[in-house]
């Protein structure tokens, strides 16, 4: 039997009454007060999330640059220091073996932020890099009142290192996973519970794993091992936006072919017509299936990701779910169901 | 506001989490603070037909939370006369109010000898403890 590990914040999650679960080989909050109440909060104010689960790896010195240009499917030539963008690691076939986050430090000096699930296999793919996960806390404060809660300003997409959050030495960077403004914090494992609180104290919500699955599929940012994965590539997934074709990286000749020929299936977003909720792995009439699914709490409706022929995937045509047994009817529409008012 | 923990000695307990309140020939089911809990914020209940019937051990519907799904257990075989709409409209009654206001059917009895299946109070909440 595995062990969990445990991030330097389980105990803050346990004292606030989180519901623990196993998550990735880590035991994570899926929630403290609930679910619905804080996927509004990160909506309408502010949350923080503890994703000390997510793996980092580091690539520096002379050819990190050429390494990472051959192996991943975004191009790190369109980020300077200093800027971080989305990027895929694909395989011989295409598939996507992971989705990451990779920050330039400098011209040849990366700091790549993966999924938990996949930190060993990443690193044994991405031979040329070192894990660094043990050196890292990571918290993200999502929300349109984030970056003031805490008194600092973050552009998209960019990152500053040793900066001063409430106190203590952050990696600050302008990204998330929930469709909000807000930010992400790197520390030193023994200054994580220091930090936490920091943030707790200036009312910002705890909020589990749960609010941050919410959060993402209402904003359709794919989640690796559901609507993503090893036998799906990024041209099927709508990805193609993070696929510098125009480069040599593992699988790209799979994927110049499918965006040449079109892909015979596509990953869209539904919306339920009919009263239920899509969940995972249902299947879908005319030979498609559900890779993610919830109710929204936004626009209370179940809301969904699945793979469907490309001959039925424009936004308005009509879908039927098999919902444990029960047709029932949904409608494609255009990415993503909820879009946060620009100020 | 979540209801606090209690299991009504007025009530029959079935060991799949789900309770009956009967009056004369017919029962009202519903599922006990326990399972709300164990699920969190129900969002949706998916509800058998009025004039369906529903059996003793087996599955009438489905609520759902957030993140999971869990079937509904009929305690007693009989024919639904009534869905509460209150909880088809809103589900999260379910949470406020798991004995009162969110009760999910009404159903009149087939076979009232059923009942001397069904667990009290006591031992349903010993039923918890060894869980």
């Amino acid at each position: 039997m595995q062990t969990l590990r445990r991030t330097p914040l389980f105990e803050r999650h346990a004292a606030l009454g989180a519901r623990i679960v196993p998550f990735a080989g880590w035991e994570m909050p899926v929630q403290y007060e609930g679910i619905a109440a804080e996927h509004r909060a990160v909506r309408t104010g502010a949350g923080v999330f503890d994703v000390s689960h997510m793996g980092e790896l580091r690539i520096a010195g002379d050819g990190a640059r050429d390494y990472l240009r051959s192996r991943l499917s975004n191009d790190v030539d369109r980020i300077g220091p200093g800027e971080a963008h989305y990027t895929l690691l694909t395989n011989e076939s295409g598939g996507i073996d992971d989705d990451l986050i990779v920050y330039r430090r400098g011209p040849e000096d990366f700091l790549l932020v993966v999924n938990a699930a996949n930190v060993g296999p990443d690193r044994a793919s991405l031979s040329e890099t070192e894990d660094v996960s043990g050196d890292w806390a990571l918290l993200a404060v999502q929300g349109p009142e984030a970056l003031e809660r805490l008194g600092i300003e973050i552009a998209l997409f960019t990152f500053r290192e040793d900066m001063d959050v409430l106190g203590v030495s952050c990696l600050v960077a302008g990204t998330g996973y929930t469709g909000e403004r807000g930010c992400e914090l790197g520390c030193a494992p023994e200054d994580a519970v220091r930090l936490w609180d920091a943030i707790v104290e200036r009312g910002v919500t705890p909020c589990g794993l749960g609010a941050r699955d919410t959060l993402r599929l209402e904003v359709c940012y794919p989640l690796h091992g559901n609507d993503i994965t090893p036998d799906r590539t990024p041209i099927e997934a709508g990805l193609g936006w993070a696929c510098a074709l125009d480069k040599d990286f593992t699988g790209v000749s799979v994927l110049r072919r499918q965006k040449e020929e079109g892909p015979a299936e596509k990953l869209v977003a539904f919306v339920m017509e009919d009263p239920g909720i899509p969940r995972s792995g249902m299947g879908i009439e005319g030979g498609g299936v559900v890779t993610s699914g919830t109710l929204s709490p936004m626009l209370d409706v179940g809301i969904g990701l699945g793979y469907v022929p490309t001959a039925g995937s424009q936004p308005g045509e009509g879908i039927t779910i098999d919902l444990r047994g029960r047709p029932r009817k949904g409608r494609i529409v255009t990415k993503p169901f909820y879009k946060r008012e620009e100020t | 506001m979540a209801a606090e923990e209690s299991y009504p000695d007025d009530l029959r307990y079935h060991r799949e989490h789900d309770w009956a309140r009967v009056d004369g020939d017919t029962a009202t089911l519903g599922i006990t603070w326990y399972a709300q809990d164990a699920l969190g914020e129900i969002v949706h209940y998916e509800a058998p037909s009025e004039g369906a019937s529903v059996a003793r051990d087996e599955s009438y519907g489905e609520v759902e939370s957030v993140k999971a799904v869990s079937d509904l257990i009929s305690p007693l075989s009989g024919e639904v006369l009534e869905v509460n709409p209150k909880v088809l409209e809103e589900p999260e009654t379910v949470n406020d109010d798991p004995y009162g206001d969110g009760w999910l059917l009404r159903v009149r009895m087939s076979d009232p000898a059923e009942l001397d299946d069904l667990l009290d109070a006591g031992a349903y909440r010993a039923l918890l403890v060894e869980q």
